[in-house]
């Protein structure tokens, strides 16, 4: 389905060069919900932007369905963490949504109907005459889920998606994914800082070193398939798939008290060295 | 209700206080340069909204909107076109900048050389003088659209035309329309400068005409009528402004009361 | 008052940040530094106005080429009724534009603090700031002639209302939690002033000192060139009146160098004067 190989960025300036991404290599089964978990700054977000076909990679290639991905690809959709510039201001909710969908030449009926079928299913059925900012953050970043799920995309990416709102809309939000996972059944790759929010969210998560990143792990969540915050963030194997992950990016913060499997990275600035253990 | 009171009071009480003062400073003034504010007026009315309304005032007023008009596609599509391009934009703003730093009025001798004393050449010099603001807004606006509403643009595939109807105008709007609004005001002072050189009618020319003759309660009065029209510009201005850009003022005020 | 747009300064500041790239941009080629771009551009300008009047694209008799635009401009440098005509452009700009911050701030100040005094001039000050200064010509000469004073009346007046209302702006920009702290610490009212009004004020009026400073410029060279006061506009007039096309456009290049600087000068002073200020650091929206 969506398979990245090999992927490799490298990022020059005048005086410094900074190898963000090392080699990443990994494949999302159609249906899926992964989540990619790794420490802060870990090259995330160069990831995201290089799978969703926004930035160039130095080496390696990304396919979506077989396809080599040269910028943005048309059945794929892109929240982002930034909600709140993400969304167009000058534009209704209804109109944000709609957007994507007139460039795609749908007809107006069928619009019409995803518009309503997807604000309905982020429990934003009220709002579509609201211009964006009229709305609180977790609300806002539900237009611009609904836009994404509204588009019908074979893959829905999401960069850190809930890193700037409060716990409890988080919470909310959280569920809502799920939900419209096992609605739509769109392949999602979620990408987080929080591991709890990777561990709760995914069928799969996968643990990103330090930059320069490499996959330092691929964990199965054997969790039941429906949760719910409070019986499954207190079940026991919760505790111990939350626990796995933390030990990783712990591990993968503080390179000195690991067994190091990697060569030195050609990296002057940064203190950090990865490994390419997984 | 009494709150509309109070804000009509507080909205009229100053202007008609300084009316009546200047009506009864003036009333029996026998100052050559000062008359009675009820001969400016009378001479308002007979003269400037009189004959000289379709003679002098319409005429200028259609040299400023054909100016300004010409001006602002001219610099909203250069700005576009200068805005998008990194070197485009580092090769012209220098010569941009040099040319927004000449004082318009000064070209006014040098487009009468170029294009004689027509009509065309008011109407250029007033776009050529008043386009510079629009233009560096423009480019301005253009170049600092948001990148993260530009990459989610890109995601869904908005492109071309639609990037730059759906996305570009309107987020360089706010800044376009502070252009718009600095490059009326320079049309405006273009306008009469233009007719002041060489010209057979127009505000400007007739405000010259009545002080060159010592009219003097029709120069005060002139002077009345070119701030009347800078003041309807202005409040149209604002009503055009404030209808397009109500989004952008919606988000400020959600912005700063976060 | 209309709403913020108005405070945008001509060079404007992005209404939306983009301070999301945090990372160094991905080089796809050595991109050529600004500052050499900036001189290309201007270099092709230079050759452009050299080319087409003598290809004759241009007329060459109106259009004059960089050369002999240059060889006039050589030429009136060199002539003292040059800078004589220099400086009186440059005085009337200077008086007026100091007279014009001092009322403007003082004025600002005084009717900005107080929410009456506000209300009551709002709708007097947007019915005189829209009126076009050259509105004041002819009254300008009845009454003063080509003295300085018709100069300066309209400087004045045009570059007044640009410090008016920014530091209005300001003003009303006081943070209330400061403002009610000031008060529970018992400070007076100058002292609000002097602490609180002022500093917060500073970065409004140096944007409109700026701003004035470029229209004071631009009245002070056509008030001399449309009623006839000395100076740099009266020179142009009488170049253009005299046939000497070279030196006319030497002189419109001159006017416009001095407003280049102009610029550059109130935008060193007003970074450098607000470098520790906050809005200097960036506001950026949430």
């Amino acid at each position: 389905m969506l398979d990245v190989r090999g992927i490799k960025k490298v990022y020059e300036s005048k005086d410094r060069t900074v190898e963000a991404v090392r080699d990443l290599t990994f494949t999302l089964q159609a249906g899926e919900l992964a989540c990619l978990v790794g420490p802060s700054g870990c090259g995330k977000t160069t990831l995201l932007k290089i799978m969703s076909g926004l930035l160039e990679p130095t080496s390696g290639e990304v396919l979506l369905e077989g396809k080599r991905v040269e910028g943005p690809p048309p059945g794929m959709a892109v929240v982002f963490q930034e909600y709140g510039r993400s969304l167009f201001p000058w534009m209704t909710v209804r109109e944000n949504v709609e957007l994507p969908l007139k460039q795609k030449k749908l007809a107006a009926a069928r619009r019409t109907e995803l518009v309503e079928e997807s604000l309905a299913a982020v429990g934003l059925a009220e709002a579509h005459a609201a211009y964006p900012w009229q709305l609180s953050g977790g609300m806002q970043q539900r237009v611009a889920i609904a836009r994404a799920v509204a588009y019908e995309p074979h893959v829905l990416l999401m960069d850190e998606p809930f890193a700037a709102v409060d716990a409890q809309t988080r919470a909310d939000l959280e569920d809502l994914i799920r939900d419209l996972w096992h609605k739509f059944q769109v392949t999602t790759l979620f990408v987080t800082h929080d591991i709890d929010e990777a561990v709760y969210l995914g069928q799969r998560v996968l643990i990103l070193s330090n930059s320069p990143t490499v996959i330092r792990d691929d964990l199965a969540v054997d969790l039941p398939d429906q949760r719910d915050q409070l019986t499954t963030r207190s079940s026991p194997r919760f505790a111990e798939l939350r626990a796995r992950v933390y030990e990783q990016i712990h591990r993968a913060k503080t390179p000195a008290a690991e067994p190091v499997g990697a060569g030195a990275t050609a990296l002057p600035t940064s203190a950090d060295h990865g490994s390419t253990e997984f | 209700m009494t709150g509309v009171l109070r804000r009509l009071g507080l909205a009229l009480g100053l202007p008609i206080v300084l009316l009546a003062a200047w009506w009864f400073a003036s009333a029996n003034s026998t100052d050559f340069f000062f008359p009675p504010l009820s001969e400016i007026l009378q001479s308002l009315v007979e003269e400037w909204f009189g004959p000289r309304l379709a003679a002098d005032v319409v005429p200028s007023v259609l040299r400023l909107a054909a100016g300004y008009a010409l001006a602002v596609v001219v610099s909203i599509s250069l700005g576009v076109l200068i805005g998008t391009s990194r070197t485009v934009r580092g090769l012209l703003e220098p010569v941009l900048e040099f040319f927004r730093a000449i004082p318009p009025p000064v070209l006014v001798p040098i487009f009468m050389l170029l294009f004689g004393i027509g009509d065309g050449m008011k109407v250029v010099v007033i776009a050529f003088g008043c386009m510079w603001p629009i233009l560096l807004n423009t480019v301005e606006g253009v170049r600092a659209v948001d990148t993260v509403l530009s990459d989610t643009a890109r995601t869904y595939g908005i492109t071309g035309a639609a990037r730059l109807r759906t996305l570009v105008l309107p987020a360089a709007s706010p800044q376009i329309f502070a252009g718009l609004r600095q490059g009326l005001s320079v049309a405006i002072i273009l306008m009469v400068i233009s007719e002041l050189f060489a010209a057979s009618n127009g505000l400007g020319f007739a405000v010259v005409q009545a002080q060159r003759s010592f009219a003097i309660a029709e120069t005060w009065a002139g002077m009345l009528m070119l701030g009347l029209l800078g003041f309807l510009l202005a409040l149209l201005f604002r009503v055009v402004e404030n209808r397009q850009l109500r989004w952008y003022h919606g988000l400020r005020r959600a912005q700063r009361s976060s | 008052m209309s709403g913020p747009p108005a405070v945008v300064s001509p060079a404007g500041s992005p209404p939306v940040s983009d301070t999301s790239a945090a990372l160094p941009r991905a080089p796809r080629r050595r991109s050529v530094p600004q500052v050499v771009l900036g001189l290309l551009g201007l270099l092709a300008l230079v050759a452009l106005v050299e080319i087409l009047p003598r290809i004759g694209v241009l007329p060459h008799e109106y259009f004059p080429t960089s050369s002999e635009i240059g060889s006039a401009l050589v030429e009136l440098v060199g002539q003292s009724t040059f800078w004589t005509a220099v400086l009186d452009t440059l005085q009337g700009w200077a008086l007026g534009l100091a007279i014009a911050a001092v009322a403007g701030v003082v004025l600002g100040i005084l009717i900005g603090s107080s929410r009456i005094t506000r209300e009551l001039t709002a709708s007097t000050i947007e019915f005189l700031r829209p009126i076009p200064s050259v509105a004041l010509i002819p009254i300008a000469v009845l009454l003063f002639g080509t003295e300085i004073e018709s100069k300066l009346l309209l400087v004045v007046y045009a570059s007044f209302w640009q410090v008016l209302i920014q530091v209005l702006y300001g003003v009303q920009d006081i943070d209330p939690v400061a403002q009610d702290t000031a008060r529970a610490y018992g400070l007076g009212r100058w002292a609000r002033v002097r602490y609180l009004t002022w500093p917060t004020a500073l970065p409004y009026v140096m944007t409109g000192l700026r701003l004035a400073a470029a229209v004071a410029l631009i009245l002070a060279v056509t008030s001399e060139l449309v009623i006839g006061n000395p100076g740099l506009g009266k020179l142009l007039g009488t170049a253009q009146s005299s046939g000497a096309i070279a030196p006319t456009y030497a002189i419109v290049v001159v006017t416009g160098i001095l407003g280049v600087l102009v610029n550059l000068v109130f935008r060193a002073i007003e970074r450098r004067a607000l470098s520790w200020h906050p809005s200097q650091r960036g506001e950026l929206p949430a």
